[in-house]
């Protein structure tokens, strides 16, 4: 049987990936720079727009990191506003489990399913560190290891809130003067984590239980999202790589009483489309140029080392020296756990082509995913979705606003062509253009 | 006088959903807080508020026992007015100093700086349990902690001057990080680091306002306060004052408020803050005839001022106290 493809829009963010320099690039604050992006999102009939978070800002070798996009607005906070100029398109939103209480987020989603008519999601997303707790009441309060407990404990428990009316308790009899039922939304609920007890002020939002996405990599990340969630997303490097991914997680569904479709798989991946797939070559060179500058490759080599690299020359070569585990050269990002492999792939990429530095990291870490006219696109999306590399693709575009359009233009009529992509919304929550049950 | 409207539920009054005029649903699709607001921004009302607490509404079958998150609604209704301030009650004792503000900055840039926030506490065992992190305080506890929740918001708001996103091509920097500050801010119960996550708001600072529910409630450094409708009115407020008053004009007429209001007015009263019983009943009314009629008293501006929240409340914008200081 054909799969049907899903897709969703990131709105680009604080990684070197943003090309904030050119002069295409918009605000990435202002209301508009979200809105235009969401409705070409809608235009193409994306299953949901994607917002990221952020909760301190990085550092780099102990000063605030420049070179990159820097700050965003909170992001509930901006879907709720997009559910304003919106009609179909799902609002999913990034919020941290660790430095967040699920009371507060159940009440929070349920009220942007409510105001959007069942169009909300959340991206599960957890932190222990405590550079990023300096700025909570708890500061950095979570060992490592816990972090993935109080995710799952925070999730059962806001799924738990989410459910605490019944059907049948929200009654609305204006004649009879029953607005609901004495008793509905009362929770009590102790865990490692939590001890709380109350009442939930919001029934069953449209969606019941707005969808839960999740990014986990590791292998406990991939438990957490068999057993939890609705959608995973995550970047591999190969086909190949994409297809053991997709086998593992959708082997670890049926202890959990689940089907493989109620869980689908969405890696996130950049795309350059031009007329021909040689200008879209040319094109993909000349955007990593601008994503890499020779600040930002010695940045991002720093992460990959460990190590304070300022004295290097980014046209020069490679470091010389072995990358160093756990250092705190860089704050607020993740790391790499084993560096090893990967300097030692870059050394012998730079040998082989007599790369500097800075072309090494413009060729080993920003190759975009799909490359190609709209049809060489095309085809590589709907073959990954095919062979079970995925079930639809996060695209992240380069630039804000206006990153998605030569793909909502040129390459979704080509998907709805071929009959793996809507060419209308058949049903108005986000549930329901991900085929999925609550 | 400032003109302020209250959002709760169908109205103040308990009874107001069950009106033949209401869709008990769109109080939770947002539209009947939306229809209201609309309204009230066409006649000249300068800004709504959005109630709220955090536990939920008394669990009360003939009453609306549900309530959406103030600050969602408010971030729903903004991009589709243009000129109303937009002030959601969010509280302060169980949550994130560091969320709230940049929430109220994010409320601010997506109205075009119209944003701002009642600032309220959690004294209630409720409340407290709802969340579990930590005892219910007393009234006068919570509010000296909300002094601090003020005090480190604005400052997280100064964490990035104005001009601190500079786009620099030629150097490779996105921002002038001499302009971006650590708050390195200390209180009896909570430390933040900072800088804030969000770019200062369009403001410098959205207004922040308190209802003055018990004295010390007074104690914070707020723009605007929400004062009970009372004879006897607090002598030395450092802040706008608004007389808050329950009113169900479609009952009772509109010349008896417009007496009461010019007598506020007389008494050096700034303005008046209206809790319709019932939104969709009163809005109209309080819209066709009592606004009129203030406005031919020449006791509000006209209808159509736009501009920032602060800009029509006459205040100035906030110089920055970090400015210059290059850490």
């Amino acid at each position: 049987m054909t799969k049907q493809i899903h897709l969703a829009a990131h709105f680009p963010g604080v990684n070197n990936t943003t090309v904030w320099s050119d002069s295409a690039a918009g605000s990435q604050i202002e209301f508009t720079s979200f809105r235009k992006l969401a409705e070409t999102a809608e235009r193409g009939t994306f299953d949901f727009f994607f917002l990221a978070e952020g909760l301190r800002l990085r550092e780099v070798k102990g000063r605030i990191h420049d070179l990159d996009v820097v700050g965003r607005p909170e992001s509930l906070t901006v879907l709720s506003a997009l559910a304003a100029v919106t009609t179909h398109l799902g609002l999913a939103a990034t919020v941290n489990s660790t430095f967040n209480e699920p009371y507060e987020l159940a009440k929070r989603l349920s009220t942007l399913d409510h105001l959007s008519g069942g169009r909300a999601a959340w991206n599960v997303v957890t932190s222990w560190d405590a550079f990023t707790g300096e700025n909570f009441r708890r500061g950095g309060y979570l060992d490592k290891s816990d972090r993935y407990v109080r995710a799952q404990e925070s999730l059962r428990i806001v799924r738990k809130l989410w459910d605490s009316w019944d059907a049948d308790q929200l009654v609305l009899d204006q004649a009879a003067g029953v607005f609901a039922r004495e008793g509905a939304g009362i929770f009590a609920d102790e865990g490692d984590h939590f001890d709380i007890r109350g009442r939930f002020g919001l029934p069953p939002s449209p969606q019941g239980r707005p969808v839960i996405i999740q990014a986990g990599d590791s292998d406990q990340g991939r438990e957490f999202a068999a057993s939890s969630a609705d959608v995973i997303f995550s970047r591999h490097g190969t086909f190949e790589a994409g297809q053991t991914f997709y086998k593992d997680v959708k082997s670890r569904l049926t202890k959990y009483g689940r089907t493989e479709e109620s869980l689908k798989i969405m890696p996130a991946v950049t795309v350059v489309v031009a007329d021909t797939d040689d200008e879209a070559i040319e094109k993909a060179a000349y955007i990593r140029e601008q994503q890499v500058s020779g600040p930002t490759a010695l940045v991002l080599a720093e992460l990959l080392w460990g190590r304070d690299l300022s004295a290097y020359d980014p046209d020069g070569p490679l470091p010389a020296e072995d990358p160093v585990v756990g250092s705190s050269v860089t704050q607020g990002r993740v790391g790499y756990n084993d560096p090893f492999p990967i300097v030692a792939e870059w050394r012998a990429q730079a040998e082989a082509h007599g790369w500097s530095l800075r072309q090494t990291v413009i060729n080993q870490q920003n190759r975009q995913t799909f490359v190609g006219s709209a049809s060489t696109v095309a085809d590589a999306i709907n073959r990954h979705v095919q062979e079970d590399a995925a079930d639809g693709f996060v695209l992240v575009p380069h630039l804000t606003p206006s990153g998605l359009d030569d793909f909502v233009d040129r390459v979704v009529p080509l998907l709805r062509d071929r009959g793996v992509f809507r060419s209308e919304y058949s049903g108005t929550t986000l549930r329901h253009h991900l085929g999925i049950q609550a | 006088m400032i003109t302020a409207i209250e959002i709760d539920g169908a109205g103040g009054d308990p009874a107001a959903w069950r009106g033949s005029e209401v869709d008990p649903r769109a109080i939770l699709t947002g539209e009947l807080a939306l229809r209201a607001v609309q309204r009230a921004e066409a006649a000249g009302i300068d800004l709504a508020t959005f109630a709220d607490a955090l536990e939920a509404p008394d669990d009360v079958p003939d009453q609306v026992s549900v309530r959406l998150d103030a600050l969602g609604l408010a971030a729903r209704i903004a991009p589709v007015t243009q000129r109303i301030g937009l002030l959601p009650t969010i509280t302060v004792t169980h949550t994130e100093p560091f969320h709230v503000q940049a929430s109220v900055a994010t409320l601010d840039h997506i109205s075009g700086g119209r944003g701002g926030w009642i600032a309220d506490v959690s004294s209630s065992a409720e409340a407290a349990a709802v969340i579990g992190r930590r005892p219910p305080a007393p009234a006068a506890e919570t509010w000296r902690e909300a002094r601090y929740v003020v005090d480190v918001s604005r400052r997280l708001w100064d964490s990035w001057e104005d001009d601190a996103i500079i786009r620099d091509a030629a150097t490779g920097r996105y921002v002038d990080r001499e302009k971006l500050h650590y708050v390195d801010f200390e209180s009896p119960s909570f430390s933040i680091k900072g800088p804030s996550i969000v770019p200062r708001p369009p403001q410098g600072y959205p207004i922040t306002a308190v209802r003055v529910n018990s004295p010390e409630a007074l104690e914070v450094d707020a723009d605007l306060v929400f004062l009970p409708d009372s004879d006897d009115l607090p002598a030395q407020v450092n802040a706008l004052q608004l007389v808050s008053v329950r009113v169900r004009p479609h009952d009772e007429g509109v010349e008896r408020l417009v007496e009461r209001i010019e007598g506020w007015a007389a008494a050096g009263v700034d303005g008046v803050h209206l809790r319709p019983a019932s939104l969709e009943l009163d809005v109209p009314v309080i819209a066709d005839e009592l606004l009129p009629l203030l406005r031919e008293r020449g006791l509000v501006g006209p209808a159509d001022r736009g501009g920032s929240l602060r800009g029509r409340l006459g205040l100035q914008r906030p110089g920055n106290r970090y400015a210059g200081s290059g850490r």
